[in-house]
């Protein structure tokens, strides 16, 4: 498979501390999960990659370019209803009004919540604010879809709506960047686990290889740590 | 104690019998005092918001002065317009010293840096809660910021409102440049201020009394709706 992206000594300092060190990374899978520990670094190595932080050191490089949308752990919703948070993101991209609407329409239905497009956005459950996010990030068409611990705060039917969700988009073709802490959906979702650990990267392994027998003492601690 | 007894039922007779000369001093201070917080509005909302979500050079000084220029004493706002309106002043020209425009420059210049402080403390809390999902979304910080504005509508009503709080209530800019002229620039609280000088105290009162109730009606309104929004919008 041929790397979509591959991060070549990238670091992150802030104020002295290394957020992010040394990261060097091929990444070719579909579907890539972003495990490691509280404050190993996960969240700012999507946002390094999503550009939504500058590397201190290092370099990414894109050998072509791809169009990105992110969806975060908590929805950021406008104050206005739902399908209209769809369609803002259309809007910023430039699509003109028919394909906004054709798109936003289409795009709450995937989610399953057509019936619910004309309804304030932040009057919704936190699990269907998640799917207007995931809805808003879909109409964009990504190619990379990233996706910070979607599903941190829902409860199992919700969780595994999101995964169906993404799922989906997968299908039609977008890449999948994730983390999450939550192990069975890390099995669910990967087809390669990237592990890290106080910024560095720990392991990169196909990820029925992780969870059965991971190469590192570290990776094995983690999985008997996280495991419920 | 029975002149003031009577003073506040005359002043009640007043203000029940529509007195036109009452109804001509209202009508004139809430049209400088609307029309000043209006400018104040297109002036200070953008600045704000642009001071919220930009990354300038001068930005934090800005900030501060704002903030700072929040408590200008309207003595001193009056004290320049009228310099640079007076005839020999730069603007001298144009003849607006003593006139409702005169008064409503003055005002909109008192009333501009608390609209924009207030509307930069606004979108700066909705940006620290947006900010990674506009830049995701491709926004610009000049997108982001007329965004959030409309986002941020409701509560920014308060900064509006509070504007005009400020300008209905000021006497020391409009005796100034309006200078307090009957029928052309006496507004509620140069009138109060006069008549009460006068011994006059009736009208006065009856004037305090419609002050106070604009004021109370205004933020009564503002209340509502922000409680309507809230629920409407979340
Ligand atoms: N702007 C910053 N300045 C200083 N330190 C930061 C900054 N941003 C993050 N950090 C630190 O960097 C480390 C990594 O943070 P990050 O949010 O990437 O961790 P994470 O792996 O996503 O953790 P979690 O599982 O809790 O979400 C943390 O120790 C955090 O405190
Ligand atoms: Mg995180």
């Amino acid at each position: 498979m041929a790397a979509w992206l591959e991060l070549d000594r990238l670091g992150l300092h802030e104020s002295g501390t290394h957020i992010v060190e040394d990261v060097t990374l091929s990444l070719s899978a579909p579907r890539t999960v972003v495990l490691g520990p509280n404050g190993a670094g996960k969240s700012t190595l999507l946002r390094l990659i999503h550009g939504l932080l500058h590397p201190s050191n290092g370099a990414l490089r894109w050998p072509r370019p791809l169009s990105q949308a992110m969806v975060f752990q908590r929805p950021a919703m406008l104050r206005t209803t739902a399908i209209a948070n769809v369609i803002y993101g259309l809007k910023l991209r430039g699509h003109g009004a028919n394909v906004r609407e054709r798109r936003a329409v289409a795009a709450l239905d995937h989610v399953g919540l057509a019936h619910l497009a004309q309804r304030p956005a932040r009057l919704l459950s936190g699990g269907e604010q998640q799917r207007v996010a995931l809805a808003r990030a879909w109409a964009l068409e990504p190619e990379l879809l990233i996706l910070d611990e979607p599903t941190a705060s829902l409860d199992p039917a919700s969780t595994r709506e999101v995964e169906r969700i993404v799922g989906e988009i997968a299908g039609a073709g977008a890449r999948i960047l994730m983390t999450t802490h939550n192990l069975g959906q890390a099995r669910r979702m990967a087809d390669e686990i990237v592990f890290i650990d106080r910024g560095r990267i720990v392991e990169q392994t196909p990820a029925e290889q992780f969870f059965s027998t991971p190469r590192t003492e570290a990776a094995q601690r983690f999985l008997q740590e996280e495991a419920p | 104690m029975t002149t003031l007894g009577d003073s506040f039922l005359t002043a009640w007779q007043l203000v029940a019998a529509a007195d036109t000369q009452l109804g001509s001093i209202v009508w004139l201070s809430l049209r400088v005092s609307l029309a000043a917080t209006l400018i104040a509005c297109v002036v200070g909302m953008p600045v704000g918001a642009l001071l919220a979500v930009g990354r300038f050079p001068g930005r934090r000084v800005l900030i501060v002065l704002f903030n700072g220029l929040m408590g200008l004493p309207p003595v001193v706002v009056g004290l320049l317009v009228y310099l640079l309106l007076s005839r020999a002043g730069p603007l001298g020209q144009f003849g607006l010293l003593f006139s409702p425009t005169a008064m409503i420059i003055a005002q909109a210049i008192l009333v501009t840096p608390i609209v924009t402080a207030l509307t930069r403390q606004v979108v700066a809390d909705e940006w620290s809660e947006y900010r990674e999902q506009l830049r995701s979304l491709g926004a610009s910080r000049a997108r982001a910021a007329a965004t959030l504005l409309w986002d941020g509508r409701f509560s920014l009503t308060t900064a509006g409102l509070a504007g005009f709080g400020r300008a209905i209530a000021e006497v020391g800019a409009v005796m100034i440049v309006g200078g307090n002229i009957d029928g052309v620039t006496r507004v509620m609280t140069t009138t109060i201020a006069l008549e009460t000088s006068k011994g006059d105290l009736p009208l006065a009162l009856a004037l305090g009394f419609v002050l106070i109730a604009v004021v109370l009606s205004i933020n009564a309104v503002a209340y509502a709706l922000r409680g309507w929004a809230e629920r409407r919008w979340g």
